[in-house]
């Protein structure tokens, strides 16, 4: 105490310096814990984005075919069923001649003798790429004809890093010798890194292709199940929220109603996985991995979320707007659909895009009902089919890539990874533009 | 009929219905509008509505009994010494249904003619060839009374349809007939659209408590259907986690468990502290500008989907930790997917559940408090650690409950990120699994639900239910009281 008395004011005492020290500590708590919070932001974004971003290129090799009448066409009579016969097995030995072909015109020195070898540096796909080209053009069998084909996944991932000579000594997919002729080839120009639209609009491929892989089938199912999820949720939510917060008297059937959405907002989304598959697959016997059935659990997951958006933004509008529609005569019903609803509409849109968005990026319900696992290989054909017909959908996809062996697949999840963001940040955009332009403060 | 065909004729029949209501209505008022009781569109709505609603919902409870009544009917048809050896009842009936569908595809197709399906002899013909050709695979030969049953499948279900077909319109043609009957200009149409409106609305909102039966009714239904396989005192009190698909698996939920609140609380010991102090320093140290920057930045944590954050923890945070943790570096750790992998993930996860709840909370704390706080010559931090946070601990302690609902719920981290062996041990470096990852595993893939291994699933979503709605609950509890206590 009476060490107080004998303090001056000019300078501080220790214990207001330890007092204004705890201060600082304590703010710089603060900034740690947000600067750590952007930072496993930032490392998690540009992990995604590095990761990624290669899935955007392929290494294409040009090569001119010769298009061999005497093996494409042996009855030389251009019967398309005659060379629809003719299977992918009897092209690979004139890619690799093409491939020879350009060893020679370019001067390149190599160890590799055997048309064999050159199987490694081509994707599995590309005879069946010629065959088709063929098949549709039959008139240029005789002829030789320059070809973009894929190069295999691991000629790629040495092109992009990923594969190094070193590892290659273990792999028996590729060897020092053709990762040699590889970097021949890319100082010639014959095997180039482009733009891959293939990514963005092809199927799934098999594990053992992953270069030929895509997420555009998938993307296809998630429009679906999008489509069921704004069919159903969009309607389903606004009118229930209207009866909840216009005409719902305060009674015991509303109280568990109440009690009962703000409970499902909150289940884990794996539930509602084991929901749909109990009800909708061993039930009602809708078709497996069918988007309409992805549709409809997530339909039942956004409901919450969208009926509570739409209640705020009921709430939101003035007592005198309905007050005064009630005034001059029109129904209470009037009142909700001619005058509350239209007001509230921004708001709706809003929480049901953002809605939207959960559900485009939900995974766990759609693994239980078997849109994992399946190959999207063909894209439905109508709408029918776009419904009903088994399908994957985008964050599926990118699981099933991960689960896969082939670190060429890793690359693959990460692109999809940055398309599915694409979506759910101009979804939110979306969102964020109609709510600064039509809100309205009152 | 096939059903979009119903479906529209429906439609079209409910759209003529609206334009015949409302010409009517005005015909009996000798063309003055004034003279109806409500607005002509109102006419039209309710021809419209009354041929519609009632056909659709008739419809819809068809398309969902049929296929039920049919099967149980199918059911007793067929012999129990007719199963083979190690099938059972719903297998069989899962091959029924496949070749019923083969059957019909073969007669869309033109392979088959109806009188050739009814007269089709299992040892005459080689079904499965068959419909091997027209794309249905089956994994077997038929067997007769597979045959048969479902030749009497497809005959049941094409009945079902035709009936329904005309009862639908029927229905359609009698409500359109009764409302158009009773329009005229004293008709309260608007009252009876609005009180159907109105039923409709009431509908909508009771999908929410159908969808939580029908949530409760499945888990209940198939967890009884575990426990009378499977004994439930070694469910809950066991201690090994270990199926096998040939049967005789010990299936207990309690290494489960202890993965999944040993991952929580390697996340919340993450998210906590971070997500306290970042709504801390932004609610009371942060200038508007720098808050309307910061908050949505740490928000988009939380919508970027689960799916990336186990990526993430499988790729990136795994081989990161096995470097530091693994044989180069310490020793401890095996492999990149452990329980401190998905529990830093899930942890980075949580943060903007934590900050932003925590902030709401911390804002709601009235000033006047800081402000006595202040006047008695308290800092900053001496305020906020001794009046601003113990006024606000009951609702932080319920925005911490409530991310710890989200960690035990959590699926695709720890499918991704926590491995697959169940073991009750202290080592966070130790691949562990949850019980989602477990319900995920469990249910994936062609298993038959009847077995135990399959039907464990259900038992574990049943507890997952229970504990993330008594959290929730509680912690929504906690919330509302304290938020009541300075308004």
């Amino acid at each position: 105490m009476s060490d107080a008395t004998h303090t001056s004011l000019m300078a501080q005492s220790a214990h207001t310096r330890r007092r204004n020290q705890a201060e600082k500590r304590f703010r710089a708590y603060g900034l740690a814990a947000i600067a750590l919070g952007l930072t496993f932001l930032v490392v998690l974004l540009s992990t995604i984005f590095y990761n990624g971003v290669g899935s955007f290129q392929q290494s294409f090799v040009n090569v001119p075919v010769y298009l061999d009448p005497a093996k494409l066409d042996k009855k030389g009579n251009r019967d398309i069923a005659d060379i629809k016969k003719v299977s992918t097995f009897a092209y690979a030995p004139l890619v690799q001649k093409g491939l020879f072909a350009l060893i020679e015109a370019h001067g390149i020195e190599t160890e590799l003798k055997k048309p064999k070898d050159m199987k490694k540096l081509l994707s599995a796909s590309s005879t069946a790429q010629v065959r088709d080209y063929v098949i549709s053009n039959p008139g240029q069998i005789g002829e030789t004809v320059t070809f973009r084909l894929l190069a295999s996944s691991r000629v790629d991932g040495y092109i992009k890093g990923r594969v190094k000579r070193a590892d290659v000594a273990r792999d028996k997919n590729i060897n020092v010798a053709q990762l040699d002729l590889s970097d021949a080839f890319i100082k010639a120009g014959v095997i180039s890194k482009e733009f891959n639209l293939g990514f963005i609009t092809g199927a799934d491929a098999s594990e053992s292709r992953p270069e030929q892989a895509g997420i555009g089938v998938s993307m296809l199912g998630s429009f679906f199940m999008m489509l069921v999820v704004l069919g159903l949720s969009l309607p389903i939510g606004v009118a229930a929220s209207i009866y909840l917060e216009e005409f719902a008297s305060k009674n015991r059937l509303t109280d568990v109603i109440e009690v009962n959405i703000s409970n499902l907002a909150a289940v884990p989304s794996i539930v509602f996985g084991i929901l749909g598959l109990a009800v909708f697959i061993q039930f009602m016997h809708l078709p497996q991995s069918a988007p309409l059935v992805g549709g409809l659990v997530l339909t039942l997951m956004t409901l919450p979320t969208i009926i509570i958006s739409t209640r705020a933004s009921l709430k939101a509008v003035p007592p005198s707007i309905r007050d005064a529609a009630l005034g001059i005569g029109a129904s209470k019903m009037q009142t909700v659909f001619h005058h509350v609803l239209p007001l509230a509409m921004p708001g709706i849109l809003t929480g049901t895009i953002i809605g939207l968005a959960q559900a485009l990026g939900e995974t766990a319900p759609l693994l239980l009902i078997g849109m994992v696992g399946y190959i999207a290989t063909n894209p439905p054909d109508g709408l029918a089919s776009g419904f009903l017909d088994p399908n994957s959908a985008m964050p599926a996809q990118i699981y099933e890539w991960a689960k896969r062996a082939d670190p060429a697949y890793y690359e693959r999840a990460w692109g999809g990874i940055i398309i599915l963001l694409v979506f759910l940040l101009t979804m939110n955009l979306i969102a964020i533009l109609l709510r600064r332009r039509f809100e309205r403060r009152w | 009929m096939p059903l979009h065909w119903l479906v529209l004729i429906v439609l079209a029949l409910s759209a003529v219905g609206f334009f015949m209501g409302r010409g009517r209505a005005l015909q009996t008022a000798g063309g003055d509008r004034r003279l109806l009781h409500s607005l002509p569109h109102y006419y039209g709505a309710n021809v419209a509505l009354s041929a519609m609603v009632p056909a659709f919902g008739v419809m819809l409870v068809w398309l969902l009994a049929q296929p039920l009544i049919v099967n149980t009917s199918i059911e007793r048809m067929i012999p129990t010494e007719a199963l083979p050896e190690g099938n059972t009842l719903s297998l069989v009936m899962s091959d029924v249904r496949r070749v019923a569908q083969g059957l019909d595809i073969a007669v869309e197709r033109g392979v088959l003619s109806d009188a050739e399906v009814a007269s089709l002899r299992a040892d005459e013909t080689d079904i499965r060839a068959m419909l091997g050709d027209v794309g249905v695979a089956l994994g077997a030969d038929v067997p007769g009374p597979v045959l048969e049953a479902a030749k009497n499948h497809r005959q049941q279900t094409a009945r079902g349809a035709m009936i329904m077909s005309i009862a639908v319109l029927v229905l359609a043609l009698i409500g359109f007939a009764y409302a158009f009957w009773r329009t005229n200009a004293q008709f309260r149409a608007r009252n009876i659209v609005e009180a159907g409106v109105r039923a409709l609305l009431i509908m909508a909102a009771s999908l929410a408590v159908l969808t939580t039966l029908g949530i409760i009714l499945s888990l209940i239904f198939n967890t009884i259907e575990f426990f009378r396989l499977h004994p439930a005192k070694d469910f809950f009190f066991g201690s090994v986690w270990a199926p096998s698909f040939g049967g005789g698996s010990e299936l207990a939920v309690l290494p489960l468990l202890w993965g999944t609140l040993y991952i929580s609380l390697i996340a919340l010991i993450v998210a906590v502290p971070v997500g306290l102090f970042s709504a801390i320093y932004l609610s009371e140290y942060a200038g508007s500008k720098m808050r309307a920057y910061i908050k949505p930045l740490i928000e988009i944590l939380a919508g970027i989907p689960t799916i990336v954050y186990g990526l993430f923890a499988l790729l990136t945070v795994g081989p990161l930790l096995l470097g530091l943790f693994g044989s180069q570096g310490l020793g401890w750790m095996q492999a990149g997917t452990a329980v401190m992998t998905a529990g830093l993930v899930m942890g980075i996860m949580l943060i903007p559940f934590v900050s932003s709840l925590s902030d709401d909370i911390i804002n709601a704390v009235p000033q006047s408090l800081r402000d006595g706080s202040y006047g008695l010559g308290a800092t900053k931090s001496e305020t906020i650690r001794q009046v601003v946070l113990p006024a606000a601990l009951p609702g932080i302690v319920g925005a911490i409950l409530l991310a710890a609902s989200r960690a035990i719920g959590e699926t695709m981290i720890v499918v991704m990120g926590a491995g697959a062996a169940a073991r009750l041990s202290m080592n966070p470096f130790e691949a562990m699994t949850t019980v989602t990852a477990k319900i995920v595993s469990q249910l994936t893939g062609d298993a038959d639900f009847a077995s135990p291994e399959a039907l464990v699933a259900f038992a574990l979503g049943m507890t997952l239910f229970v504990i993330t709605l008594c959290l929730n609950a509680f912690a929504l509890y906690i919330v509302r009281k304290y938020r009541e206590q300075y308004e």
